[in-house]
C-alpha cells in the first residue's frame, strides 16, 4: 500500500507543483509591472513639477 | 474584466482540485480489485487510474504543441507561440508523472524499478525530447527566431507520440497492454473510475493550460512595459 500512496503523492506533488509555481510567477511578475508602472507614473508629473517650480519661483 | 477571469480560473482551479480528490476517492476506495493472485498486485493495479490518464494529458499537450506550431508557421502570431510553450512544459511534467508512476507500479509488479523494455526507453526519449523543447527556447535569444525553431521542433518531436502509442501493439513489450486485450487489461465495472480520472485530468490540464497562458501573457506585458521605460 505505501508505494500506491507514494505513486498518487508523487503525482500530486509534481502537478499541484506546478500550479503553484505558476500562481508564485505570475505574482512575481505582477508586483514587477506595479514598480515599473509606478516609474512610469511619476516620471511625467516630475516632468510637469519642473515647469511649476519654476513659475513659482 | 481581469479580475472577472482571475476570480473565474480560481473558482475553476479549486473545482479541479476539489475532481482531483474525488478521482483519487475513486480509484484508491471505490474501484473494484483486479483479479489477481496477490495482494500487492491488487493494490499496484490501482495506479493504472492515474498513469494512464497522465499519460493521456502528456500526448493531447504534445498534439497541442504540435498545433501550436503550424498555427505560429501559417499565421506568425504570437498566440499561437505562447499555446505551444504552455502545452509542451504542462507535457513534459506529466511525461514525468507518467515515468515516476510507472515506476513505482513496476516495482510490485515486475521486481525492478526499470526495465529497458521498447514502451518505457520510447516514454524516456520523448520525455527528454520535449525538456530539449524547453532548453532550445531558453538558448535562443531573438524572439521571432526562437518561436520559428519551437514550431518546427514542436512539429517534428510529435512523431514521438503515435510511436510511443502503438511501440506496445509493435513489438512484444513488458508493458500490459490496457485495451483491445483478450488477457489483463479494464474490466467493465472499473470504466466508471477510469473515464472519471481522465475527465479529471483533461479538465485540469485546461486549468494548467490558462494558468501558464496567463503567466505568457502578462510576461510580455512587463516586457513591453521595460522596453517603454528604454524609450
Amino acid at each position: 500500500m505505501n508505494f500506491l500512496v507514494a505513486a498518487y503523492a508523487v503525482l500530486w506533488a509534481i502537478s499541484f507543483g506546478l500550479v503553484f509555481s505558476m500562481v508564485w510567477r505570475q505574482r512575481k511578475i505582477e508586483s514587477e509591472m506595479q514598480t515599473l508602472h509606478v516609474l512610469i507614473d511619476d516620471q511625467p508629473r516630475l516632468v510637469d513639477d519642473e515647469p511649476r517650480a519654476e513659475q513659482e519661483w | 474584466m481581469k479580475q472577472k477571469k482571475d476570480t473565474w480560473l480560481l473558482v475553476l482551479t479549486a473545482l479541479g482540485a476539489v475532481l482531483v480528490m474525488v478521482a483519487i476517492y475513486l480509484a484508491l476506495v471505490r474501484a473494484p480489485e483486479a483479479s489477481l493472485n496477490s495482494e500487492t498486485g491488487r493494490y499496484a493495479q490501482r495506479i493504472i487510474y492515474f498513469h494512464i490518464a497522465t499519460a493521456w494529458v502528456g500526448f493531447l499537450a504534445f498534439f497541442v504543441t504540435f498545433i501550436g506550431g503550424i498555427g505560429y508557421l501559417r499565421t506568425g502570431e504570437r498566440k499561437w507561440d505562447i499555446i505551444a510553450l504552455s502545452s509542451a512544459e504542462i507535457g513534459t511534467v506529466f511525461m514525468l508523472g507518467v515515468l515516476i508512476s510507472g515506476s513505482i507500479w513496476a516495482k510490485p509488479a515486475w521486481g525492478v524499478w526499470w526495465v529497458w523494455d521498447e514502451r518505457l526507453t520510447i516514454s524516456l526519449i520523448q520525455f527528454l525530447v520535449y525538456v530539449g523543447y524547453l532548453m532550445l527556447r531558453s538558448a535562443v535569444e531573438d524572439p521571432a527566431r526562437r518561436a520559428r525553431f519551437a514550431a518546427v521542433y514542436g512539429i517534428v518531436a510529435f512523431i514521438s507520440v503515435p510511436i510511443n502509442f502503438i511501440a506496445i501493439r509493435m513489438w512484444r513489450t513488458q508493458h500490459p497492454l490496457m485495451f483491445g486485450s483478450e488477457e489483463g487489461g479494464l474490466g467493465p465495472n472499473m470504466m466508471f473510475a477510469f473515464f472519471f480520472s481522465l475527465t479529471t485530468f483533461t479538465v485540469w490540464y485546461a486549468i494548467l493550460m490558462w494558468h501558464r497562458f496567463r503567466l505568457e501573457q502578462t510576461r510580455d506585458n512587463l516586457e513591453q512595459l521595460k522596453q517603454r521605460i528604454l524609450d
